[in-house]
């Protein structure tokens, strides 16, 4: 499966409806997005029967990046049961993000 | 695409690792900023460099630019902001773009000046170092950019452009950035400004920053006999490395650190 591309309206429903969730947000014009868009993919292929991997453009959905208050991107956020557990702003190794998803599973 | 070697740096040691690689053979490409904006280009006269006594920083530049482009090596003019090793590749973003490489050579000079008080904390709370990928986080707002050349006024023009509110600080002598939890306002030299984000346009960023896990000695990244840094792949040259800060020195690593780096291309690269 690829990673799911969240929109505003959808967010809350698939967010609440998972244990565990991962989501990257990103847009087109940023560089270190497009280092970190290879790591999600692999988020999505080791922990996607578990955990929802999803990303938001923040230029498609500015609701959502001024809700969460993100203010500089790449920002990756962890949910747990439907509330924020931790986010990481900036380029992070696959370790950096297994780690949390393993401490949250 | 894919590169063989990436070099950071288009000084002496970053073009004479580059055109050492290209006589192997191998692709390269050199990212660093405008040639005006060198330390060197400021040299209004060079006396230590054998065979080419009086000359200036302009001229060398102008005539090692030259060289490395007949030789092959590519350009890009922007800043290296961030790193990452995946699968025996090194994937730089360069601005709003990314590109891969088997090995890295490092020869952007020395990173001059101390974090600001507040830097730090703030960062990624309103603090950035990339006009192109935050700046459209801030449209319509109050953001300052401290910048310390041409490129810093252009992607000051560019946040314009896209609707912020900018104040520009010029080469300022000491700046402080204030808020808690994000970014309120910033002081640079007795004026402050009230901000929602601040862009920090230095022209190089620490090889600490940019590299997490690179061993540095007395301030200057470590190397050994080939140049190499204790990070895979990741190799070293010119200033960065320690004194003397000299033209001939840099060159000559330069030309050990691109060999270096086209070797571990060889072995280490996918199949090129």
């Amino acid at each position: 499966m690829a990673v799911k591309a969240l929109k505003t309206a959808e967010f809350d429903g698939a967010i609440q409806g998972s244990h565990v969730a991962v989501v990257d947000f990103w847009a087109d014009w940023c560089g270190p997005c497009k280092m970190v868009s290879p790591v999600i993919d692999g988020l999505e292929k080791a922990y996607g029967d578990r955990v929802l991997v999803a990303k938001v453009n923040v230029d498609d959905e500015h609701e959502l990046a001024a809700r969460f208050g993100v203010s500089s991107i790449p920002t990756v956020i962890f949910f747990r049961d439907g509330a924020e557990v931790e986010r990481k702003i900036g380029v992070q190794t696959a370790g950096v993000y297994q780690a949390i998803l393993e401490a949250n599973l | 695409m894919s590169y063989d070697v990436l070099v950071i740096g288009g000084g002496p040691a970053g073009l004479s690792a580059a055109i050492n690689v290209r006589a192997r053979n191998k692709q390269v490409l050199v990212v660093s900023n405008p040639m005006e904006e060198s330390p060197l280009w400021k040299a209004e006269q060079i006396d230590n460099y054998l065979g080419l006594p009086g000359v200036t920083g302009p001229e060398m530049l102008r005539v090692m630019h030259r060289h490395a482009q007949a030789a092959g090596v590519e350009f890009r003019e922007g800043k290296v902001l961030n790193t990452m090793h995946m699968e025996n590749a090194w994937y730089v973003s360069i601005g709003s773009d990314m590109e891969s490489a088997a090995a890295i050579v490092l020869a952007g000079g020395v990173s001059r000046g101390k974090k600001f008080p507040g830097e730090e904390e703030l960062l990624g709370k309103g603090v950035s170092y990339c006009a192109t990928c935050d700046g459209m986080l801030y449209r319509g707002r109050p953001v300052a950019v401290v910048g310390y050349g041409d490129s810093a006024r252009k992607e000051a023009s560019f946040l314009e452009g896209i609707g912020c509110k900018v104040t520009y600080f010029h080469r300022p002598g000491s700046c402080s950035i204030q808020g808690s939890g994000k970014v309120e306002s910033i002081t640079c030299d007795g004026k402050t400004a009230a901000v929602d984000c601040v862009f920090l346009l230095r022209p190089t960023m620490a090889p600490t920053e940019l590299f997490p896990g690179l061993a540095v000695e007395g301030g200057y990244v470590k190397v050994d006999r080939r140049m190499a840094t204790n990070l895979p792949g990741v190799f070293a040259a010119g200033d960065c490395t320690g004194l003397p800060l000299q033209v001939a020195k840099a060159v000559g690593e330069g030309l050990v650190a691109g060999q270096s780096a086209a070797a571990y291309a060889v072995q280490n690269g996918q199949g090129r």
